[in-house]
């Protein structure tokens, strides 16, 4: 199963939202690099808004990720309340 | 927006209410006139509508976050060059990292904007329009950004104020631009496929996150800031990129063979013209993060491998040229390195011999390769160096037809001889730096005959500065290059013993002292 | 061993690039928007024709009859690189979306009397898809035009007019009239009275010559379009149903302001350069004028009835003053 990954500038609102990540995705694996942070889960990643709104206490549009994107991996989808990104096969 | 209505319309319907619902089939004018581009490479499009939108912005947001970021990276600029940020970056040698980039980097960005603004006049469907539109936006910002982060530096130091224009003009750039210039003479679609997909998706990952990273690393935060930044947008470039892939296949067969091709071609041109981002990694950042072969390792193999194995249900097969290119990642930096060395008089970034410490690293990095190949080279130059005699070479180099680059790379499975292969045109031959450029010339040698190789052109006189009679009689072609370069003096010559070397060191002397 | 870079005052080398030195005659500081502007277009040494275009070098003068020493001379009065630029809009948008949001909250759209709503639907609706169009010929000059100056400002202004497609279609949502959207396009496409508009924009969509597309779409057509809808109309809707139009309605008239004196500057260099220039624009304001009066006056007669025509006529007096004030006459 191919990873899909998303990588984010390190500031203390990506910290929250990388969380998130974790918290939804078992299996996720966290990488510190210089500056930057990546989060690769085997098959498809999921970042949902309400996960992101408890741990920033405050509500979240999932557009906002743009501020703080490096790179992603993975088909993306999407919707007022997930941010997706898998791979098939 | 009202709550309520916002709820009822949802994120992707109310992207097509504003956007692809603004549109509508010319009937004044026949839409092959007002599109006239998108049938002529072969490619078939039977419904624009079964395009799907990966990101979803509307203007207002794109303003709104957009505005965010510039807030902060210019105010993130403005400080760093308020307190001589350049001098807190470890060692200048680094400074010769922003020559290379701000010579190949901006103006290719800037290409990149031209590009996708054609595009996004000529893509009929009103999703792929707005996302290529504000693609070419994006690229501005990238460009210019880049340019104002790197404005600084030359206010201090040698190689950066010539830019704009030796990107047409130094013969080591003339990779970059042949890759813009050939994706953008080839229609809508494969620009796309070069730029959007190649490029973007596949490629930029490992000009951007390892690199930039190793900026900051090196104490860059401005080079740090602006490169991370453009990150931000090239998330988004690299779903158009996909999604474009994915339409193309989805709506016809027969554009298969087409889109295959076109990703075995650019993939190929994307990986020559990354050698030189490599180098960087390896050779030029005083501070190293990880090897150019680690990266290509997450960012090509891993990556690309799985977007290959996920496309694979359409078709499409890993690029014709996944093997060598695995096999070349433990050799072309190297190779790019040792060939940028030979020439210190011509070039408008310095280079050095690695230190042993360095050598070291690159041992440990590249055990199947350094210490059989190339630690021998790095040796003798050190050895002539101390004796005095720097090797600079001064002939002409050779350069391949496609990809430009001087020739001189490994054959494959044998690292010791240079590959050459030759092709005949009309009866004129033509010189190629690996089977995989030769056949690209062969697909399409009108286009491909047209290369502009600067080696050819100065014995023709082409590359003379302004004012040079070539009709006078006592004309020699090729002998004001540095004039028809403007290269700086003080940019001649290595690292050791340059105007950048003693100032750094004088100013942050300045820096520690009373 | 410790530093402070912040105290220590070290003399440059140089002020700015080379091609930025040149252009000013001395090397002083330079601005940003020069820096991300002048000189930046390759215009030597291409390695290929385009397969679109074999006639023509990528970037190529002779795509319009207009003929400049220097290309740059067309520069953007506002200065807007993209930085500025999105700043500019990222304010704009932060009142347009509290505007709608305070609507939206006190329902005040929702309350709008619907013999206005019944007028805003007929005339501001169909007006989207006019910005759509300016959005793809703007991005035509910005494809195919000369030198970045043009080309970016055009890039910018082509995303602006997406922007005011949105806010109108935002408009018609926040006054609950989504069905009047499509009722807008059904006009837009088969209503007599849309129809001379929607032919003038398709004939701009295979215009040629960036220059007088540019000169038809923004300096011509905007030019009668915006003062009619945005200054003319809104102030009857003001007047008749109360300012929430108006209110929704900010962002466009901002916009129009500040790109007309975009427009304006652009003409005012190109017509400066030559007799020659002068006359070709001229010829392509005239010929706009006549086309632009044409297709304006029966979306004139819904918003005024028979007031029409003398509002057309005053608006083309202000266009005549616009001309001759950048130098091309009237």
């Amino acid at each position: 199963m191919s990873n899909a990954f998303i990588a984010f500038q390190k500031n203390d609102e990506t910290r929250c939202i990388v969380e998130a990540i974790v918290e939804d995705n078992p299996g996720a694996i966290v990488v510190d690099q210089p500056a930057m942070v990546k989060v690769d889960v085997p098959g498809k990643l999921v970042i949902r808004r309400s996960t992101v709104e408890e741990k920033m206490g405050r509500e979240f549009d999932l557009q906002e990720l743009q501020l703080h994107l490096i790179t992603i991996s993975g088909h993306l989808d999407e919707t007022d309340d997930e941010f997706t990104l898998s791979w098939q096969g | 927006m009202d709550m309520k209505v916002a709820k009822k319309l949802g994120l992707k319907e109310r992207y097509t209410m504003m956007t692809r619902d603004l549109a509508w089939d010319t009937t004044y004018q026949p839409m092959d006139k007002v599109f006239p581009q998108v049938t002529y490479e072969g490619i078939k499009i039977h419904d624009w509508d079964k395009w799907e939108d990966p990101f979803r912005l509307t203007m207002d947001a794109y303003w709104k976050y957009q505005a965010e970021k510039e807030r902060k990276l210019y105010a993130i600029l403005d400080a760093f060059n308020q307190n001589n940020g350049h001098l807190s970056v470890t060692d200048a040698r680094y400074i010769n990292v922003l020559k290379l980039f701000l010579g190949s980097t901006p103006p290719l960005e800037l290409m990149a904007g031209r590009g996708f603004s054609m595009v996004g006049r000529q893509m009929v469907g009103a999703g792929p329009r707005v996302a290529c539109m504000m693609q070419a936006v994006d690229e501005y910002r990238h460009c210019q950004t880049q340019i104002h982060s790197i404005s600084n530096y030359n206010k201090f130091y040698s190689g950066l104020s010539e830019f704009a224009h030796q990107q047409s003009r130094m013969w080591y750039l003339a990779d970059g631009k042949s890759f813009f210039d050939d994706a953008i003479t080839a229609g809508p679609f494969e620009f796309m496929v070069a730029i959007g997909f190649a490029f973007e998706y596949v490629l930029t990952n490992i000009l951007f996150v390892p690199f930039i990273s190793g900026a900051a690393y090196n104490g860059d935060m401005a080079a740090m800031t602006v490169g991370f930044s453009a990150q931000s947008d090239e998330a988004r470039h690299m779903t158009l990129g996909l999604e474009c892939i994915k339409f193309m296949l989805e709506q016809d067969p027969d554009n298969l063979p087409i889109v295959q091709r076109w990703i075995d071609k650019w993939t190929w041109r994307g990986t020559r013209k990354l050698a030189s981002v490599g180098m960087m990694m390896d050779y030029m950042l005083p501070k190293r993060i990880m090897s150019f072969k680690e990266a290509w390792e997450i960012y090509f193999e891993e990556n690309g491998g799985a977007l290959f194995k996920d496309l694979a249900r359409y078709g499409v097969t890993v690029p014709k040229c996944f093997p060598q290119t695995i096999e070349e990642k433990e050799h072309i930096t190297h190779q790019s390195w040792i060939g940028f060395y030979m020439k210190p008089d011509a070039m408008s970034f310095h280079t050095w011999s690695p230190s042993p410490e360095e050598l070291d690293w690159l041992s440990e990095k590249y055990p199947n390769t350094f210490d059989k190949y190339y630690r021998p080279v790095y040796e003798h130059w050190a050895k002539m160096e101390k004796a005095g005699k720097r090797f600079n070479n001064k002939t002409q180099p050779m350069n391949c037809q496609v990809c430009v680059t001087t020739v001189k790379y490994n054959e494959p499975g044998d690292p010791m001889t240079t590959c050459f292969r030759e092709s005949i045109y009309k009866g004129e031959k033509y010189h190629f730096c690996s089977d995989h450029c030769k056949e690209i010339f062969e697909h399409e040698p009108e286009k491909y005959i047209q290369t502009f190789i600067t080696s050819h052109q100065v014995l023709q006189g082409k590359c003379e500065p302004e004012g040079v009679d070539t009709d006078a009689p006592d004309f020699k072609p090729g002998s004001h290059m540095m004039e028809y370069w403007r290269l700086d003096p003080d940019v001649q010559g290595d690292f050791n013993g340059s105007l950048d070397q003693k100032n750094f060191a004088a100013w942050r002397e300045l820096a520690t002292k009373n | 061993m410790t530093m402070d870079l912040r105290t220590i005052t070290i003399q440059p080398l140089r002020q700015t690039f080379g091609h930025l030195a040149r252009r000013m005659g001395a090397d002083k500081p330079a601005s940003r928007y020069m820096e991300g502007t002048m000189d930046l277009q390759p215009v030597e040494n291409f390695h290929y024709r385009p397969t679109w275009d074999a006639e023509h070098d990528i970037f190529d003068p002779r795509l319009t009859r207009i003929v400049m020493k220097d290309w740059y001379a067309l520069k953007d009065p506002r200065q807007f690189y993209y930085g500025a630029w999105v700043l500019a809009r990222g304010r704009m948008q932060e009142t347009a979306g509290a505007d709608f949001d305070l609507a939206d909250e006190q329902g005040l759209a929702a309350g709008y009397s619907a013999e206005g709503k019944q007028l805003v639907n007929k005339v501001l609706l169909p007006l989207r898809h006019v910005a759509w169009a300016s959005n793809i010929n703007n991005s035509f000059v910005s494809a195919y035009g000369y030198g970045i100056a043009i080309a970016q400002a055009a890039a910018y202004a082509s995303m602006d007019q997406l922007g005011i497609a949105q806010y109108i279609t935002r408009l018609a949502i926040s006054f609950e009239e989504i069905d009047a959207l499509n009722e807008a396009k059904t006009a837009w496409l088969n209503a007599p009275e849309w129809q001379g508009l929607r032919r003038w924009v398709e004939d701009q969509m295979v215009m040629q010559d960036w220059f007088e597309l540019f000169v038809a779409q923004n300096f011509v057509l905007e030019g009668l379009l915006y003062p009619l809808v945005y200054e003319k109309f809104n102030a009857k809707l003001n007047a008749a149903y109360g300012p929430v139009v108006t209110m929704l309605t900010r962002f466009q008239r901002e916009w129009y302001a500040e790109n007309a004196k975009w427009v304006d500057t652009v003409l005012k260099a190109a017509a400066a350069e030559s007799p020659e220039n002068k006359a070709v624009l001229a010829e392509w304001v005239h010929n706009a004028k006549q086309r632009s009066i044409e297709a304006l006056t029966p979306v004139a007669e819904i918003a005024f009835g028979a007031d029409a025509n003398s509002i057309m006529e005053l608006l083309v007096g202000q266009i005549n003053a616009r001309a001759i004030k950048a130098g091309i006459g009237a």
